[in-house]
């Protein structure tokens, strides 16, 4: 692509994402972010809103920051397949030359986005977890986590457009809603057809509460390879009752396959900030460190005394996770007797 | 039943170190591995094989000449042959360059009923490369699978969502995307690692022989670059070393703790 055509691109575009007419939370974090960016550029905010009878959700976005919705009714958005949204997004792309779009990095956007790149031919940053701009080439400064969270790399899609990036959900603040902004609604019929949708979803199953709230959770007891096995974590599920929270590991022991993704802590996985975060073996590879050290207390429990761990930790203690955890679980059956006795 | 299974050498991550002065990786000593959900795939594949008669099982990977490992490792895994892109031209190829090379490969290859990819490498997490290989040949996607059946010409598939579950259908060819859930992938049989090293089922393949033209792939056919690399910042906390005996440890801390009105 030749200079000259870059110019053509003007605009931000966030595709927001509807499950069963409900908005996800990571389209209202892209509206927040994606307005700053805008107005950075000086230039306009859309949203891209699929669906089937979703019409309020269309004027929530506006409310949230857009300056225009287009809005795609069909039957067949009703349900997100990867082939009817690819081909909708893609003759919109086509037609009217954004510069930038922003997608949320679910499971969902992270299966279509590398579609519509590679349909459109340009590029597409996984996973961001900063964004920024470069005024003098209106750059999208893409920044995420690199070889499993050990680096962080900025990239940029220099030549190419629009410019597109997957945003990790819980990374930018939510827009605020408000009542009186006034936008566009534009809405329109895509043409599809059922035979355009080869892989077809013929059942939704929700699974509500099994959703594990890592990010919520107040208190966090989490495991690293120290553990020596998946059976160590019916330990730290032990503590984890007894404190009210929940039980969270190291990518090192996910990938290990000790524990399920939910679970995971750090660049790669959820970042966290519970009011106490106990790391239980677990020796601080930069990529966990970066995705748990805002949490108020950190207590690291490790045979290490040099894993980095200690580094970024409140309290610490060198010992066998095995003879203290147990120590610790009864400590909490006697915490009256315990802080009688110091006085 | 041609099934084309992509898998990716990668450093095991989690045993990266990083030099705290320059910034940059310490990539000495680092062991080289099959990325994980890689092994998925490739198990999901091999049990088709297992089942059904007339299975062919390819192997497919692009990198430097060492991954060649990684395609002997899936050979004594149970693959019939490992395909190995290698050359300089396809050295700094982002997600769009290297599954623009991979599609070319498969393409060569020809016939194809299944691709299996895993749903994510271990060292650049960005889980494009399948759909954009699936995409490059014109097939249907599914992505995040933990449940696979074939039945016929079809597969029924449970594709994972952060709130739920779809269940998908879909007419071969297709690719398909494995995680970790799928399945449990086997170990090298001793028939397997012998016939890996009689050494004729290993192909390498450049540029030339894809007949891709260099400036679709590589550094030059890559719309993104790295503009900078740098470690994420970290900040010290105020350590307090609990000592003593592990009851000790465990009592101290608790005083801690209630006395912060954590607990």
């Amino acid at each position: 692509m030749v200079n000259s055509a870059l110019e053509e691109y003007r605009g931000v575009w966030v595709l927001a994402e509807q499950r069963e007419g409900q908005l996800l939370d990571v389209s209202i974090e892209l509206l927040g972010e994606g307005r700053r960016i805008a107005d950075k550029l000086n230039t306009q905010l859309t949203a891209i809103l699929l669906g089937y009878r979703v019409d309020n959700l269309a004027g929530d976005l506006i409310k949230y920051g857009a300056d225009t919705v287009i809005y795609g009714v069909n039957k067949l958005l009703d349900t997100y397949t990867t082939e009817a949204y690819t081909k909708v997004i893609c003759d919109l792309i086509r037609g009217r030359k954004p510069e930038i779009i922003l997608i949320g990095a679910t499971n969902i956007g992270r299966d279509l986005g590398p579609r519509i790149s590679s349909r459109i031919h340009t590029g597409l940053t996984a996973d961001c977890t900063g964004l920024d701009i470069d005024l003098e080439n209106r750059r999208l400064l893409q920044t995420r986590p690199a070889f499993g969270g050990n680096l962080m790399a900025t990239i940029i899609c220099p030549n190419h457009r629009p410019q597109m990036a997957t945003v990790r959900p819980g990374v930018f603040e939510k827009a605020k809603y408000d009542d009186t902004r006034q936008g566009n609604i534009e809405k329109f019929t895509p043409n599809l057809k059922e035979e355009d949708i080869r892989a077809r979803v013929v059942e939704v199953v929700k699974e509500k509460g099994s959703e594990l709230k890592l990010e919520e959770a107040s208190v966090i007891v989490a495991g690293g390879r120290g553990l020596g096995g998946p059976e160590g974590f019916k330990l730290l599920e032990e503590l984890a009752e007894k404190l009210g929270g929940v039980v969270g590991a190291s990518r090192a022991v996910v990938d290990a396959n000790w524990i399920d993704k939910s679970h995971q802590v750090g660049q790669t996985g959820k970042t966290v900030r519970p009011d106490l975060y106990i790391a239980c073996g677990i020796s601080g590879a930069v990529q966990h460190l970066a995705g748990m050290q805002n949490s108020k207390y950190i207590v690291a429990i490790n045979k290490d005394k040099d894993a980095p761990i200690f580094n970024v930790a409140h309290y610490g203690i060198v010992g066998d996770l095995y003879e203290v955890l147990p120590e610790l679980i009864k400590a909490l059956d006697n915490i009256d007797e315990i802080m009688e006795n110091i006085k | 039943m041609n099934i084309i299974v992509c898998i990716k050498q990668v450093p095991d991550t989690n045993e990266v170190k990083i030099d705290p002065d320059k910034g940059t990786l310490i990539r000495e000593g680092v062991p080289s591995i099959i990325n994980p959900d890689d092994k998925n795939a490739l198990e999901e594949a091999l049990r088709i094989k297992d089942e059904y008669e007339d299975v062919r099982v390819i192997a497919l990977s692009m990198g430097p000449a060492q991954a060649e490992l990684a395609l002997i490792e899936a050979v004594a895994m149970g693959a019939d042959e490992g395909i190995l892109l290698n050359d300089k031209a396809f050295a700094g190829s982002d997600t769009w360059a290297t599954s623009t090379a991979l599609a070319e490969a498969i393409k060569n290859i020809g016939e194809f009923d299944i691709i299996f990819c895993g749903q994510q490498a271990i060292d650049g997490d960005t889980g494009q490369v399948g759909p954009q290989i699936a995409e490059h040949l014109n097939i249907p996607q599914i992505t995040y699978v933990e449940g696979l059946k074939l039945e016929a010409s079809k597969v029924r598939a449970k594709r994972r969502l952060e709130d739920g579950y779809f269940i998908i259908e879909a007419e071969l060819p297709l690719l398909i995307t494995a995680t970790k859930a799928l399945n449990q992938p086997r170990y090298p049989s001793i028939r397997g690692i012998y016939e890996a090293f009689k050494g004729d089922r290993i192909k390498v393949l450049t540029a030339k022989d894809l007949g891709i033209e260099e400036y679709k792939v590589g550094l030059k056919g890559s719309p993104t670059r790295v503009s900078r690399s740098f470690t994420p910042e970290l900040k010290a906390g105020d350590l307090v070393m609990i000592e003593g005996s592990p009851k000790e440890q465990a009592e101290g801390l608790i005083v801690k703790l209630r006395e912060a009105r954590i607990i």
